[in-house]
């Protein structure tokens, strides 16, 4: 895709569908959404790779799988790794003239885990030899595939299977989570040219999104925030309404760097205190009110530093 | 029957599905079924572009439809639709 055809409202995102029916992920699965929209979005002349992670091992099944383009496999550890190898040999082919096609879009679908944690190392390498491939990080802030287990990217005070309240550790987990877009877009990868965070509650923003990642030469980072039911512990119906919340309250900001430059694409007039999306979800129904207010005063830290003016709720 | 390697395929290649993954069929998972009030719909397609599974369909002859062959009833269509037209009707209700 060498221009980025831009849509701009959900009546013109495009009909056909590239992620079909027919997958074990659970109701009201967040990621599952924005595989979805990925998909609409790239369209047909586009590879899949598929890091280990809820998105591969709840999408095949034995011997089938829901995608209606090329998708393979890749060890949680290497997703930017094969996704070079596939990008390089697509490259020579062409330019021997041994196959005519058009270069197609090849996008990583790795989890926070795949891109973050485990897989850093390969997705690190993958940005800094400058391979033109989509990099994209469906975030649901967890390992939620093997039942809940904290990854780098859990916020602050949630109860994971590896992270329970107790009395020593009254919060559950108390780091703060890593910053993705610190790490790939601000300098550290330099052929990194645009990265962007989106989120399933705005599919026109995350499909547009997509579009211009695959446009940029050379690497492009996506991180989209997905709620997953079954981690975050609230019923399956509320999915989209609470990727919304989140970026209402500031535990989500939606905003792109291309060229160094950033840009907001969302900015909420006023951001709601925290405690009302702490309040939604089961993992963080254990926080005492001295956690709810370290967690605010973590948001409004965060909101400072990457440079949003909007009125902030007290941190007391 | 034993094959010579070369008639293998390689690694695990299975065919792309074209319309729906028949492999994996998630319709019986549901226990709340999604029906769409067609008087009160506007077609602003929330629901459609909402649904992880890809089971919303709209044709502009007849508005919403669902997949009910695939739908898992996890209800997000239901709590995305800014006019309330789309209820969920436990499936026992049902004859089929």
């Amino acid at each position: 895709m060498a221009v980025a055809e831009m849509i701009k409202s959900i009546a013109q995102a495009p009909e056909k569908e590239y992620y079909l029916p027919g997958h074990r992920t659970c109701a009201g699965c967040g990621p599952a959404l924005a595989y979805r929209l990925i998909a609409k979005a790239s369209g047909k002349n586009t590879i899949f790779i598929g890091p280990t992670g809820c998105m591969y091992v709840a999408n095949t099944s034995y011997a089938c799988g829901p995608w209606a383009v090329p998708w393979t496999h890749a060890q949680i550890t290497n997703g930017g790794a094969v996704a070079s190898g596939i990008e390089v040999a697509f490259k020579q082919l062409i330019k021997k003239g041994k196959i005519k096609d058009e270069f197609p879009n090849i996008i990583v679908m790795a989890g926070d885990g795949g891109a973050i944690d485990i897989g850093l190392q390969a997705a690190s390498s993958m940005m800094y030899r400058g391979h033109d491939v989509l990099f994209l990080m469906y975030d649901n802030e967890s390992y939620a595939n093997t039942g809940i287990q904290v990854s780098p990217m859990t916020p602050y005070g949630a109860t994971t299977m590896f992270t329970p309240s107790g009395p020593e550790i009254p919060e559950a987990k108390k780091f703060f989570p890593k910053d993705p877009m610190a790490i790939f877009c601000s300098g550290g990868h330099p052929e990194v040219k645009y990265g962007a965070t989106a989120s399933i509650s705005y599919p026109v923003d995350l499909m547009n999104k997509v579009r211009k990642g695959l446009a940029v030469e050379g690497p492009a980072f996506l991180h989209v925030q997905c709620p997953c039911p079954k981690g975050w512990t609230y019923p399956a119906d509320r999915t989209v309404e609470l990727g919304k919340l989140a970026v209402e309250t500031g535990m989500w900001f939606l905003y792109e760097i291309e060229d160094g430059v950033k840009k907001w694409n969302y900015m909420p007039k006023k951001l709601k205190p925290v405690e009302e999306y702490l309040q939604t979800q089961g993992r963080f129904s254990h926080l005492q009110p001295e956690h709810v207010a370290k967690m605010q005063a973590w948001v409004n830290q965060r909101t400072q530093l990457l440079g949003m003016e909007v009125p902030l709720p007290p941190a007391q | 029957m034993p094959k010579a390697y070369k008639q293998v395929p390689f690694a695990a290649i299975v065919k792309s599905p074209t319309v729906n993954n028949q492999g994996m069929v998630t319709g019986n998972w549901r226990y709340l079924r999604p029906v769409v009030d067609k008087g009160l719909c506007t077609e602003c397609k929330m629901c459609w572009i909402s649904c992880p599974d890809a089971t919303v369909n709209y044709s502009k002859d007849d508005g919403i439809s669902f997949n009910l062959e695939f739908c898992k009833g996890c209800g997000v269509c239901s709590n995305v639709c800014p006019v309330g037209a789309i209820n969920r009707v436990p499936e026992l209700d049902f004859e089929d």
